[in-house]
Protein backbone atom coordinates (compact mmCIF):
# COMPACT_ATOMS: atom_id res chain seq x y z
CA UNK A 1 0.00 0.00 0.00
CA UNK A 2 1.33 3.03 -1.04
CA UNK A 3 0.97 6.04 1.69
CA UNK A 4 -2.56 7.68 1.29
CA UNK A 5 -2.13 11.01 2.56
CA UNK A 6 -0.12 11.85 -0.45
CA UNK A 7 -3.08 11.21 -3.04
CA UNK A 8 -4.89 14.21 -3.86
CA UNK A 9 -8.72 14.84 -3.09
CA UNK A 10 -10.92 16.65 -5.47
CA UNK A 11 -14.75 17.40 -5.53
CA UNK A 12 -15.42 17.41 -1.99
CA UNK A 13 -16.01 21.11 -1.06
CA UNK A 14 -15.35 22.87 1.82
CA UNK A 15 -16.39 20.62 4.89
CA UNK A 16 -16.87 21.00 8.35
CA UNK A 17 -13.54 19.73 9.46
CA UNK A 18 -11.10 22.03 7.50
CA UNK A 19 -12.25 24.36 9.56
CA UNK A 20 -11.88 23.16 12.70
CA UNK A 21 -8.57 22.13 12.39
CA UNK A 22 -6.14 23.91 14.93
CA UNK A 23 -9.54 24.40 17.79
CA UNK A 24 -8.55 23.32 21.12
CA UNK A 25 -11.15 21.26 20.70
CA UNK A 26 -12.86 20.98 17.46
CA UNK A 27 -16.98 20.37 17.06
CA UNK A 28 -17.42 16.57 16.35
CA UNK A 29 -17.69 16.02 13.23
CA UNK A 30 -20.34 12.36 14.13
CA UNK A 31 -22.17 11.84 17.12
CA UNK A 32 -24.47 9.57 18.06
CA UNK A 33 -25.60 10.15 21.17
CA UNK A 34 -28.08 8.21 24.43
CA UNK A 35 -28.83 5.59 21.45
CA UNK A 36 -30.49 3.04 22.60
CA UNK A 37 -31.93 0.09 19.98
CA UNK A 38 -33.79 -3.07 21.17
CA UNK A 39 -34.66 -6.54 19.48
CA UNK A 40 -37.76 -7.76 21.07
CA UNK A 41 -37.42 -8.32 24.85
CA UNK A 42 -33.14 -7.60 24.11
CA UNK A 43 -31.57 -4.20 24.82
CA UNK A 44 -28.64 -4.58 22.29
CA UNK A 45 -27.42 -0.73 22.82
CA UNK A 46 -28.31 1.09 26.03
CA UNK A 47 -27.82 5.12 26.24
CA UNK A 48 -24.65 4.74 23.55
CA UNK A 49 -22.89 8.07 23.20
CA UNK A 50 -20.08 8.60 20.68
CA UNK A 51 -18.12 11.88 19.19
CA UNK A 52 -16.22 10.93 16.33
CA UNK A 53 -13.83 14.34 16.07
CA UNK A 54 -11.95 15.58 12.80
CA UNK A 55 -8.84 13.65 11.41
CA UNK A 56 -9.46 11.02 14.33
CA UNK A 57 -8.99 7.54 14.27
CA UNK A 58 -11.78 5.96 16.75
CA UNK A 59 -11.90 2.44 18.23
CA UNK A 60 -14.97 0.62 19.34
CA UNK A 61 -14.17 -2.43 21.34
CA UNK A 62 -15.99 -5.21 23.11
CA UNK A 63 -16.53 -8.52 23.97
CA UNK A 64 -18.63 -10.42 21.17
CA UNK A 65 -22.45 -9.28 21.47
CA UNK A 66 -21.54 -5.58 22.92
CA UNK A 67 -23.64 -4.06 20.10
CA UNK A 68 -20.51 -3.56 18.26
CA UNK A 69 -21.92 -4.05 14.69
CA UNK A 70 -25.31 -3.02 16.17
CA UNK A 71 -23.53 0.58 16.69
CA UNK A 72 -22.61 0.61 12.65
CA UNK A 73 -25.91 -0.31 11.54
CA UNK A 74 -27.09 2.75 13.80
CA UNK A 75 -24.75 5.19 11.86
CA UNK A 76 -25.65 4.25 8.53
CA UNK A 77 -29.23 3.44 8.51
CA UNK A 78 -29.84 -0.07 8.52
CA UNK A 79 -31.00 -0.41 12.19
CA UNK A 80 -33.31 2.86 13.54
CA UNK A 81 -32.61 3.48 16.83
CA UNK A 82 -35.31 3.59 19.19
CA UNK A 83 -34.13 6.89 20.86
CA UNK A 84 -31.67 8.92 20.82
CA UNK A 85 -30.14 11.16 18.08
CA UNK A 86 -27.06 10.94 15.06
CA UNK A 87 -25.58 14.24 14.27
CA UNK A 88 -22.74 15.57 11.83
CA UNK A 89 -21.39 18.58 11.64
CA UNK A 90 -23.91 19.28 14.71
CA UNK A 91 -26.91 18.84 12.31
CA UNK A 92 -28.92 16.34 13.67
CA UNK A 93 -29.60 13.38 10.78
CA UNK A 94 -33.62 12.48 11.03
CA UNK A 95 -34.08 10.45 8.42
CA UNK A 96 -30.69 8.52 7.85
CA UNK A 97 -31.08 5.95 5.36
CA UNK A 98 -28.51 3.69 4.00
CA UNK A 99 -28.49 5.19 -0.11
CA UNK A 100 -28.01 8.59 1.87
CA UNK A 101 -25.23 8.02 3.40
CA UNK A 102 -22.48 8.06 0.58
CA UNK A 103 -23.74 11.71 -0.88
CA UNK A 104 -22.99 12.95 3.28
CA UNK A 105 -19.27 11.58 2.42
CA UNK A 106 -19.63 8.65 5.11
CA UNK A 107 -18.60 5.03 3.88
CA UNK A 108 -18.60 2.01 4.83
CA UNK A 109 -16.92 -1.77 4.80
CA UNK A 110 -18.68 -4.55 6.07
CA UNK A 111 -17.59 -7.97 7.52
CA UNK A 112 -18.71 -9.96 5.26
CA UNK A 113 -16.58 -7.76 2.51
CA UNK A 114 -19.85 -7.58 0.09
CA UNK A 115 -18.03 -7.32 -3.23
CA UNK A 116 -19.94 -7.18 -5.96
CA UNK A 117 -19.32 -11.00 -7.66
CA UNK A 118 -20.05 -10.77 -11.34
CA UNK A 119 -18.23 -7.01 -11.67
CA UNK A 120 -14.35 -6.70 -12.19
CA UNK A 121 -12.42 -4.75 -8.84
CA UNK A 122 -12.26 -1.34 -11.03
CA UNK A 123 -16.18 -1.90 -11.94
CA UNK A 124 -16.76 -2.48 -8.06
CA UNK A 125 -14.63 0.09 -7.31
CA UNK A 126 -16.65 2.56 -9.42
CA UNK A 127 -19.73 1.87 -8.03
CA UNK A 128 -18.12 3.65 -4.55
CA UNK A 129 -17.10 6.46 -6.70
CA UNK A 130 -20.68 6.51 -8.10
CA UNK A 131 -21.47 9.53 -5.60
CA UNK A 132 -19.72 11.84 -7.73
CA UNK A 133 -21.58 11.17 -10.64
CA UNK A 134 -22.88 14.44 -12.02
CA UNK A 135 -24.67 13.55 -15.60
CA UNK A 136 -28.20 12.95 -15.37
CA UNK A 137 -30.00 9.64 -16.52
CA UNK A 138 -31.34 10.47 -19.84
CA UNK A 139 -27.53 11.77 -20.58
CA UNK A 140 -25.95 8.71 -19.23
CA UNK A 141 -28.08 6.40 -20.47
CA UNK A 142 -27.59 8.43 -24.22
CA UNK A 143 -24.01 8.42 -23.50
CA UNK A 144 -23.79 11.93 -24.33
CA UNK A 145 -20.13 13.58 -23.80
CA UNK A 146 -20.48 15.19 -20.58
CA UNK A 147 -21.68 11.59 -19.19
CA UNK A 148 -18.32 10.57 -21.23
CA UNK A 149 -16.43 12.89 -19.01
CA UNK A 150 -18.31 12.13 -16.26
CA UNK A 151 -17.40 8.33 -16.90
CA UNK A 152 -13.94 9.15 -17.24
CA UNK A 153 -13.44 11.42 -14.15
CA UNK A 154 -14.97 8.17 -12.38
CA UNK A 155 -12.40 5.60 -13.43
CA UNK A 156 -9.92 8.16 -12.65
CA UNK A 157 -10.88 8.11 -9.09
CA UNK A 158 -11.45 4.94 -8.81
CA UNK A 159 -8.01 3.81 -10.41
CA UNK A 160 -6.81 6.49 -7.49
CA UNK A 161 -8.18 4.32 -4.99
CA UNK A 162 -7.49 1.37 -6.08
CA UNK A 163 -3.64 2.52 -5.95
CA UNK A 164 -3.66 3.56 -2.70
CA UNK A 165 -5.36 0.56 -1.35
CA UNK A 166 -2.77 -1.68 -3.75
CA UNK A 167 -4.68 -3.22 -5.77
CA UNK A 168 -4.03 -1.87 -9.33
CA UNK A 169 -2.62 -4.52 -10.77
CA UNK A 170 -5.96 -6.81 -9.92
CA UNK A 171 -8.27 -3.99 -12.01
CA UNK A 172 -9.43 -6.68 -14.58
CA UNK A 173 -10.11 -9.23 -12.07
CA UNK A 174 -12.97 -10.87 -10.83
CA UNK A 175 -13.54 -10.37 -6.86
CA UNK A 176 -13.91 -14.57 -6.85
CA UNK A 177 -10.61 -15.60 -8.26
CA UNK A 178 -8.45 -12.99 -5.63
CA UNK A 179 -6.86 -13.68 -1.92
CA UNK A 180 -9.10 -13.22 0.70
CA UNK A 181 -6.81 -10.63 1.88
CA UNK A 182 -6.79 -8.78 -1.53
CA UNK A 183 -10.47 -8.80 -1.67
CA UNK A 184 -10.48 -7.23 1.86
CA UNK A 185 -8.36 -4.22 0.43
CA UNK A 186 -10.82 -3.81 -2.72
CA UNK A 187 -13.45 -3.54 -0.15
CA UNK A 188 -11.43 -0.68 1.30
CA UNK A 189 -10.41 0.90 -2.10
CA UNK A 190 -14.46 0.85 -2.68
CA UNK A 191 -14.84 2.60 0.12
CA UNK A 192 -12.05 4.89 -0.52
CA UNK A 193 -13.01 5.85 -3.99
CA UNK A 194 -16.33 7.33 -2.12
CA UNK A 195 -13.60 10.13 -0.69
CA UNK A 196 -15.85 9.88 2.59
CA UNK A 197 -14.84 12.41 5.25
CA UNK A 198 -16.22 9.58 7.21
CA UNK A 199 -14.68 5.80 7.25
CA UNK A 200 -16.59 3.14 9.19
CA UNK A 201 -14.21 0.24 9.38
CA UNK A 202 -16.28 -3.02 10.15
CA UNK A 203 -13.53 -5.72 11.73
CA UNK A 204 -10.91 -4.85 8.55
CA UNK A 205 -8.54 -6.99 10.61
CA UNK A 206 -10.30 -10.35 10.70
CA UNK A 207 -8.62 -13.25 8.17
CA UNK A 208 -5.53 -11.39 8.13
CA UNK A 209 -2.47 -11.95 9.09
CA UNK A 210 -0.05 -10.45 12.04
CA UNK A 211 2.23 -8.69 9.13
CA UNK A 212 -1.02 -7.76 6.97
CA UNK A 213 -2.46 -6.25 10.18
CA UNK A 214 0.47 -4.05 10.96
CA UNK A 215 0.51 -2.80 7.25
CA UNK A 216 -3.32 -2.08 7.46
CA UNK A 217 -2.37 -0.08 10.85
CA UNK A 218 -0.05 2.15 8.81
CA UNK A 219 -2.66 2.45 6.01
CA UNK A 220 -5.46 3.04 8.46
CA UNK A 221 -3.02 5.75 10.53
CA UNK A 222 -2.06 7.20 7.24
CA UNK A 223 -5.20 7.54 6.10
CA UNK A 224 -6.34 9.89 9.28
CA UNK A 225 -4.80 12.80 7.62
CA UNK A 226 -7.36 13.18 4.67
CA UNK A 227 -10.66 12.01 6.93
CA UNK A 228 -11.84 10.91 10.25
CA UNK A 229 -12.28 6.51 10.91
CA UNK A 230 -14.32 4.86 12.90
CA UNK A 231 -12.70 1.09 13.94
CA UNK A 232 -14.47 -1.94 14.77
CA UNK A 233 -11.95 -4.62 15.64
CA UNK A 234 -10.73 -7.65 17.65
CA UNK A 235 -7.09 -7.23 17.70
CA UNK A 236 -6.25 -5.31 20.65
CA UNK A 237 -2.43 -4.43 19.13
CA UNK A 238 -4.20 -3.25 15.66
CA UNK A 239 -6.89 -1.00 18.26
CA UNK A 240 -4.26 0.36 20.76
CA UNK A 241 -1.52 1.13 18.04
CA UNK A 242 -3.68 3.05 15.75
CA UNK A 243 -6.54 4.66 17.56
CA UNK A 244 -6.58 8.30 19.47
CA UNK A 245 -9.63 7.12 21.55
CA UNK A 246 -11.77 4.22 22.20
CA UNK A 247 -15.07 3.69 23.47
CA UNK A 248 -15.60 0.20 25.10
CA UNK A 249 -18.98 -1.59 25.23
CA UNK A 250 -20.18 -4.31 26.87
CA UNK A 251 -24.03 -5.57 27.15
CA UNK A 252 -24.67 -2.79 25.01
CA UNK A 253 -23.75 -0.04 27.33
CA UNK A 254 -20.37 2.74 27.05
CA UNK A 255 -18.28 1.16 29.77
CA UNK A 256 -15.02 3.12 28.74
CA UNK A 257 -13.98 5.76 26.34
CA UNK A 258 -10.84 7.06 26.18
CA UNK A 259 -7.29 7.41 24.88
CA UNK A 260 -5.66 4.03 24.63
CA UNK A 261 -3.47 4.14 27.76
CA UNK A 262 -6.40 5.46 29.97
CA UNK A 263 -8.39 2.55 28.65
CA UNK A 264 -6.50 -0.72 28.80
CA UNK A 265 -5.96 0.09 32.76
CA UNK A 266 -9.66 1.01 33.31
CA UNK A 267 -11.23 -1.21 35.89
CA UNK A 268 -14.51 -1.99 33.81
CA UNK A 269 -12.62 -2.86 30.48
CA UNK A 270 -10.46 -5.20 32.38
CA UNK A 271 -13.87 -6.90 34.07
CA UNK A 272 -15.07 -7.01 30.60
CA UNK A 273 -12.64 -8.76 28.76
CA UNK A 274 -11.51 -11.18 31.59
CA UNK A 275 -15.49 -11.49 32.19
CA UNK A 276 -15.66 -12.65 28.19
CA UNK A 277 -12.95 -14.94 28.71
CA UNK A 278 -14.20 -17.20 31.54
CA UNK A 279 -17.48 -17.01 29.62
CA UNK A 280 -16.35 -18.20 26.29
CA UNK A 281 -13.65 -20.37 28.27
CA UNK A 282 -10.45 -18.84 27.15
CA UNK A 283 -11.34 -18.04 23.84
CA UNK A 284 -9.47 -15.35 22.83
CA UNK A 285 -12.22 -13.74 20.98
CA UNK A 286 -10.84 -13.40 17.57
CA UNK A 287 -13.07 -15.39 15.36
CA UNK A 288 -14.79 -12.23 15.04
CA UNK A 289 -18.76 -11.67 14.26
CA UNK A 290 -21.13 -10.54 16.22
CA UNK A 291 -23.78 -12.41 14.11
CA UNK A 292 -25.87 -9.48 13.29
CA UNK A 293 -24.17 -8.31 9.87
CA UNK A 294 -26.09 -8.78 6.99
CA UNK B 1 -31.23 -30.53 -48.97
CA UNK B 2 -33.42 -27.64 -49.49
CA UNK B 3 -35.82 -28.79 -46.75
CA UNK B 4 -33.41 -28.99 -43.93
CA UNK B 5 -31.81 -25.61 -45.17
CA UNK B 6 -35.41 -23.86 -45.32
CA UNK B 7 -36.12 -25.84 -41.32
CA UNK B 8 -32.91 -24.35 -40.73
CA UNK B 9 -33.82 -20.40 -41.74
CA UNK B 10 -37.47 -20.93 -40.27
CA UNK B 11 -35.75 -22.24 -37.11
CA UNK B 12 -33.01 -19.05 -36.71
CA UNK B 13 -35.42 -16.46 -37.34
CA UNK B 14 -38.14 -18.02 -34.99
CA UNK B 15 -35.12 -18.39 -32.50
CA UNK B 16 -34.15 -14.69 -32.27
CA UNK B 17 -37.92 -14.28 -31.24
CA UNK B 18 -37.46 -16.47 -28.27
CA UNK B 19 -34.20 -15.17 -27.51
CA UNK B 20 -35.40 -11.62 -27.26
CA UNK B 21 -37.97 -12.92 -25.39
CA UNK B 22 -35.98 -15.12 -22.82
CA UNK B 23 -33.38 -11.97 -22.63
CA UNK B 24 -36.40 -10.01 -21.40
CA UNK B 25 -37.39 -12.67 -18.34
CA UNK B 26 -34.06 -13.13 -17.82
CA UNK B 27 -33.20 -9.27 -17.28
CA UNK B 28 -36.24 -9.19 -14.45
CA UNK B 29 -34.62 -12.36 -13.14
CA UNK B 30 -31.46 -10.86 -12.84
CA UNK B 31 -32.47 -7.49 -11.56
CA UNK B 32 -35.83 -8.36 -8.96
CA UNK B 33 -35.42 -12.57 -8.51
CA UNK B 34 -38.58 -12.45 -10.13
CA UNK B 35 -40.04 -14.74 -13.18
CA UNK B 36 -42.87 -12.25 -14.70
CA UNK B 37 -45.28 -14.56 -16.02
CA UNK B 38 -46.88 -11.16 -17.48
CA UNK B 39 -43.95 -10.54 -20.22
CA UNK B 40 -46.26 -12.15 -23.15
CA UNK B 41 -49.40 -10.36 -21.45
CA UNK B 42 -47.51 -6.69 -21.58
CA UNK B 43 -45.97 -7.66 -24.87
CA UNK B 44 -48.92 -8.68 -26.24
CA UNK B 45 -51.00 -5.04 -25.00
CA UNK B 46 -48.31 -3.30 -26.30
CA UNK B 47 -48.51 -4.99 -29.74
CA UNK B 48 -52.05 -4.07 -29.61
CA UNK B 49 -51.41 -0.48 -29.20
CA UNK B 50 -49.32 -0.50 -32.15
CA UNK B 51 -51.97 -2.38 -34.40
CA UNK B 52 -54.74 0.72 -33.11
CA UNK B 53 -52.20 2.86 -34.34
CA UNK B 54 -51.83 1.34 -37.83
CA UNK B 55 -55.67 0.92 -38.43
CA UNK B 56 -55.85 4.76 -37.18
CA UNK B 57 -53.65 5.20 -40.54
CA UNK B 58 -50.64 5.79 -38.71
CA UNK B 59 -47.27 4.22 -40.55
CA UNK B 60 -46.16 0.55 -39.48
CA UNK B 61 -42.58 2.41 -38.10
CA UNK B 62 -44.55 5.15 -36.11
CA UNK B 63 -46.64 2.20 -34.40
CA UNK B 64 -43.50 0.02 -34.08
CA UNK B 65 -41.92 3.16 -31.60
CA UNK B 66 -45.01 3.82 -30.11
CA UNK B 67 -45.20 0.64 -29.28
CA UNK B 68 -41.99 -0.22 -27.93
CA UNK B 69 -41.81 3.28 -25.84
CA UNK B 70 -45.33 1.95 -24.58
CA UNK B 71 -43.52 -1.45 -23.06
CA UNK B 72 -40.63 1.13 -21.37
CA UNK B 73 -43.71 3.14 -19.32
CA UNK B 74 -45.45 0.07 -19.02
CA UNK B 75 -42.95 -1.96 -17.31
CA UNK B 76 -41.81 0.82 -15.47
CA UNK B 77 -45.82 1.08 -14.04
CA UNK B 78 -45.77 -2.05 -13.35
CA UNK B 79 -42.85 -2.39 -11.35
CA UNK B 80 -43.56 0.66 -9.78
CA UNK B 81 -47.32 0.13 -8.81
CA UNK B 82 -47.64 -3.61 -8.44
CA UNK B 83 -44.41 -5.21 -8.02
CA UNK B 84 -42.58 -2.78 -5.58
CA UNK B 85 -44.84 -3.83 -2.44
CA UNK B 86 -44.44 -7.57 -2.96
CA UNK B 87 -40.66 -6.76 -3.36
CA UNK B 88 -38.75 -8.56 -0.59
CA UNK B 89 -41.50 -10.36 1.21
CA UNK B 90 -42.28 -14.17 -0.06
CA UNK B 91 -41.14 -15.05 -3.33
CA UNK B 92 -44.78 -16.94 -3.71
CA UNK B 93 -45.75 -13.81 -3.57
CA UNK B 94 -43.96 -12.47 -6.21
CA UNK B 95 -45.21 -15.42 -8.44
CA UNK B 96 -48.61 -14.72 -7.92
CA UNK B 97 -48.67 -11.07 -8.58
CA UNK B 98 -47.43 -11.50 -12.17
CA UNK B 99 -49.76 -14.29 -13.05
CA UNK B 100 -52.75 -12.42 -11.99
CA UNK B 101 -51.15 -9.53 -14.21
CA UNK B 102 -50.63 -11.99 -17.00
CA UNK B 103 -54.76 -12.93 -16.91
CA UNK B 104 -55.77 -9.04 -16.07
CA UNK B 105 -54.15 -7.79 -19.68
CA UNK B 106 -55.28 -10.28 -21.53
CA UNK B 107 -58.73 -9.68 -19.64
CA UNK B 108 -58.48 -5.69 -20.44
CA UNK B 109 -56.99 -6.58 -24.14
CA UNK B 110 -59.91 -8.21 -24.78
CA UNK B 111 -62.20 -5.24 -23.70
CA UNK B 112 -60.65 -2.54 -25.06
CA UNK B 113 -59.44 -4.57 -28.14
CA UNK B 114 -62.09 -7.52 -28.95
CA UNK B 115 -60.94 -10.94 -28.75
CA UNK B 116 -61.14 -11.88 -32.44
CA UNK B 117 -58.06 -12.81 -34.25
CA UNK B 118 -57.07 -9.56 -36.61
CA UNK B 119 -53.94 -9.46 -38.70
CA UNK B 120 -51.01 -7.41 -38.31
CA UNK B 121 -49.00 -6.21 -40.71
CA UNK B 122 -45.09 -7.23 -41.82
CA UNK B 123 -42.74 -4.02 -42.78
CA UNK B 124 -41.35 -6.38 -45.34
CA UNK B 125 -41.98 -8.81 -47.81
CA UNK B 126 -43.21 -12.07 -46.98
CA UNK B 127 -42.11 -14.19 -49.95
CA UNK B 128 -38.91 -16.09 -49.58
CA UNK B 129 -35.73 -14.53 -51.40
CA UNK B 130 -34.70 -16.60 -54.54
CA UNK B 131 -31.45 -18.32 -54.71
CA UNK B 132 -31.27 -19.98 -58.14
CA UNK B 133 -34.17 -21.60 -58.88
CA UNK B 134 -35.19 -22.68 -55.20
CA UNK B 135 -37.24 -20.22 -53.13
CA UNK B 136 -35.92 -20.19 -49.55
CA UNK B 137 -37.95 -20.18 -46.30
CA UNK B 138 -35.58 -16.58 -45.62
CA UNK B 139 -38.11 -13.92 -46.25
CA UNK B 140 -36.86 -9.97 -46.03
CA UNK B 141 -39.00 -10.03 -42.72
CA UNK B 142 -37.35 -12.64 -41.17
CA UNK B 143 -33.84 -10.72 -42.04
CA UNK B 144 -35.70 -8.04 -39.97
CA UNK B 145 -36.56 -10.30 -37.51
CA UNK B 146 -32.70 -10.91 -36.88
CA UNK B 147 -31.50 -7.98 -37.38
CA UNK B 148 -33.48 -5.84 -35.20
CA UNK B 149 -33.26 -8.65 -32.42
CA UNK B 150 -29.33 -7.97 -33.00
CA UNK B 151 -29.51 -4.78 -32.69
CA UNK B 152 -31.25 -5.18 -29.33
CA UNK B 153 -29.01 -7.15 -27.86
CA UNK B 154 -25.66 -5.43 -28.79
CA UNK B 155 -27.24 -2.09 -27.35
CA UNK B 156 -28.27 -3.93 -24.04
CA UNK B 157 -24.48 -5.28 -23.72
CA UNK B 158 -23.41 -1.47 -24.53
CA UNK B 159 -25.31 -0.22 -21.84
CA UNK B 160 -24.72 -2.61 -19.60
CA UNK B 161 -20.63 -3.43 -19.86
CA UNK B 162 -19.89 0.68 -21.22
CA UNK B 163 -22.21 2.64 -19.08
CA UNK B 164 -22.55 3.74 -15.65
CA UNK B 165 -26.19 3.16 -15.29
CA UNK B 166 -25.62 -0.46 -16.67
CA UNK B 167 -22.85 -0.50 -13.90
CA UNK B 168 -25.09 0.76 -11.40
CA UNK B 169 -27.48 -1.71 -12.52
CA UNK B 170 -25.49 -4.42 -12.44
CA UNK B 171 -24.11 -2.91 -8.47
CA UNK B 172 -27.67 -3.34 -8.25
CA UNK B 173 -28.42 -6.54 -9.24
CA UNK B 174 -25.90 -8.31 -7.18
CA UNK B 175 -25.94 -7.25 -4.16
CA UNK B 176 -28.96 -4.40 -3.21
CA UNK B 177 -27.91 -3.31 0.03
CA UNK B 178 -24.44 -3.01 -0.84
CA UNK B 179 -25.66 -0.73 -3.97
CA UNK B 180 -27.79 1.53 -1.58
CA UNK B 181 -24.78 1.99 0.65
CA UNK B 182 -22.94 3.04 -1.47
CA UNK B 183 -25.64 5.41 -3.07
CA UNK B 184 -27.09 3.73 -5.97
CA UNK B 185 -30.69 4.47 -5.89
CA UNK B 186 -31.30 0.99 -6.16
CA UNK B 187 -35.09 1.43 -6.74
CA UNK B 188 -34.69 3.24 -9.86
CA UNK B 189 -32.63 0.68 -11.51
CA UNK B 190 -34.77 -2.03 -10.43
CA UNK B 191 -37.89 0.21 -12.28
CA UNK B 192 -35.34 0.61 -15.43
CA UNK B 193 -34.73 -3.00 -15.16
CA UNK B 194 -38.34 -3.48 -15.79
CA UNK B 195 -38.97 -0.79 -18.41
CA UNK B 196 -35.81 -2.56 -20.37
CA UNK B 197 -36.80 -5.87 -20.12
CA UNK B 198 -41.12 -5.04 -21.26
CA UNK B 199 -39.28 -3.01 -24.02
CA UNK B 200 -37.48 -5.79 -25.23
CA UNK B 201 -40.61 -8.32 -25.19
CA UNK B 202 -42.62 -5.95 -26.75
CA UNK B 203 -40.13 -6.30 -29.41
CA UNK B 204 -40.67 -10.17 -29.19
CA UNK B 205 -44.67 -9.65 -29.43
CA UNK B 206 -43.94 -7.16 -32.50
CA UNK B 207 -41.82 -9.44 -34.38
CA UNK B 208 -44.33 -12.62 -33.42
CA UNK B 209 -47.22 -10.98 -34.88
CA UNK B 210 -45.99 -9.66 -37.96
CA UNK B 211 -47.70 -11.18 -41.12
CA UNK B 212 -49.64 -12.93 -38.63
CA UNK B 213 -52.69 -13.04 -36.78
CA UNK B 214 -53.11 -11.32 -33.07
CA UNK B 215 -55.89 -12.39 -30.51
CA UNK B 216 -55.60 -11.32 -26.65
CA UNK B 217 -53.81 -14.84 -26.27
CA UNK B 218 -51.46 -15.46 -29.40
CA UNK B 219 -48.29 -14.61 -27.40
CA UNK B 220 -49.28 -17.88 -25.12
CA UNK B 221 -46.91 -20.22 -26.91
CA UNK B 222 -44.52 -17.76 -27.11
CA UNK B 223 -44.24 -17.63 -23.79
CA UNK B 224 -43.73 -21.20 -23.09
CA UNK B 225 -40.89 -21.52 -25.33
CA UNK B 226 -39.50 -18.02 -24.14
CA UNK B 227 -39.07 -19.70 -20.95
CA UNK B 228 -37.53 -22.94 -22.20
CA UNK B 229 -35.35 -20.94 -23.47
CA UNK B 230 -34.61 -18.78 -20.48
CA UNK B 231 -34.10 -21.84 -18.51
CA UNK B 232 -32.03 -23.76 -21.05
CA UNK B 233 -29.54 -21.01 -20.97
CA UNK B 234 -29.64 -20.36 -17.48
CA UNK B 235 -31.98 -17.63 -15.99
CA UNK B 236 -28.63 -15.79 -15.04
CA UNK B 237 -27.20 -15.71 -18.27
CA UNK B 238 -27.88 -12.98 -21.07
CA UNK B 239 -25.91 -14.66 -23.67
CA UNK B 240 -27.70 -18.05 -22.14
CA UNK B 241 -30.73 -16.81 -23.16
CA UNK B 242 -29.97 -15.90 -26.34
CA UNK B 243 -28.04 -19.62 -27.60
CA UNK B 244 -31.25 -21.17 -25.69
CA UNK B 245 -33.66 -18.63 -27.54
CA UNK B 246 -31.67 -19.65 -31.04
CA UNK B 247 -30.97 -23.48 -30.01
CA UNK B 248 -35.35 -23.69 -28.98
CA UNK B 249 -36.23 -22.41 -32.24
CA UNK B 250 -33.71 -24.61 -34.31
CA UNK B 251 -35.09 -27.30 -32.34
CA UNK B 252 -38.81 -26.92 -32.92
CA UNK B 253 -38.19 -26.03 -36.45
CA UNK B 254 -37.02 -29.47 -36.73
CA UNK B 255 -39.49 -31.50 -35.16
CA UNK B 256 -42.21 -29.58 -37.32
CA UNK B 257 -40.46 -30.12 -40.02
CA UNK B 258 -39.24 -33.73 -39.84
CA UNK B 259 -41.37 -35.27 -36.83
CA UNK B 260 -45.04 -32.84 -37.51
CA UNK B 261 -46.49 -29.38 -36.29
CA UNK B 262 -48.35 -31.09 -33.79
CA UNK B 263 -46.07 -32.59 -31.68
CA UNK B 264 -43.89 -28.71 -31.23
CA UNK B 265 -45.23 -28.16 -27.78
CA UNK B 266 -44.14 -31.38 -26.46
CA UNK B 267 -40.97 -31.14 -27.68
CA UNK B 268 -40.54 -28.08 -26.14
CA UNK B 269 -41.92 -29.45 -22.92
CA UNK B 270 -39.31 -32.77 -23.35
CA UNK B 271 -36.55 -30.17 -23.96
CA UNK B 272 -36.97 -28.36 -20.57
CA UNK B 273 -37.22 -31.93 -18.83
CA UNK B 274 -34.16 -33.29 -19.90
CA UNK B 275 -32.37 -30.07 -19.49
CA UNK B 276 -33.91 -29.76 -15.63
CA UNK B 277 -32.39 -33.41 -15.43
CA UNK B 278 -29.38 -33.24 -16.63
CA UNK B 279 -27.98 -29.69 -15.95
CA UNK B 280 -30.54 -27.65 -13.12
CA UNK B 281 -28.84 -24.63 -13.51
CA UNK B 282 -29.05 -24.10 -17.37
CA UNK B 283 -26.60 -24.88 -19.95
CA UNK B 284 -24.26 -21.48 -19.15
CA UNK B 285 -24.80 -21.37 -15.16
CA UNK B 286 -21.87 -21.03 -13.18
CA UNK B 287 -22.97 -23.50 -10.74
CA UNK B 288 -25.14 -22.20 -7.89
CA UNK B 289 -23.15 -19.44 -6.59
CA UNK B 290 -25.53 -17.70 -4.89
CA UNK B 291 -27.84 -17.96 -1.87
CA UNK B 292 -31.23 -17.95 -2.46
Amino acid sequence: MTSPGTSETTGRAGTGHRHARGRPDPAPLFAVSGVTVRFGGLTALDDVSLAVRPHEVHGVIGPNGAGKTTLFNVCCGFVRPDAGTISRHGTPLTDLRPHRLAGMGVARTLQGLGLFRGLTVTENVMVGADRFRRSGFVSALLALPRSAADERALRERAWRAMSDAGVAEFAGRYPGSLPYAVQKRVALARALAADPELLLLDEPASGLGHDEISELGAFVRGLAERMSIVLVDHHMDLVMSVCDRITVLDFGRVVAAGAPEEVRDDPAVVDAYLGEEAHRGGSDGNDGNDGNDG
Amino acid sequence: MQQFVNVTLGGLSQGAIYAAFALALVLIWRATRIINFAQGSMAMFTTYVALVLIEAGHSYWLAFGAALLGGLVLGAVVERLVIRPVEGGPALNAVIVTLGLFVAFQAIAALLFGSSFESFPAPFGLSGFRVGEFTVAFTPFSAFVIGSVVVVMLGLVALFRFTDVGLRMRASAFNQEVARLLGVRVGGMLTLGWALAAAVGSLAGLLIAGGNLVHPAYMDGVIVYGFVAAVLGGLDSPGGAVVGGLLIGLALSYVSGYLGSELVTLAALAILVAVLLVRPHGLFSRAAERRV
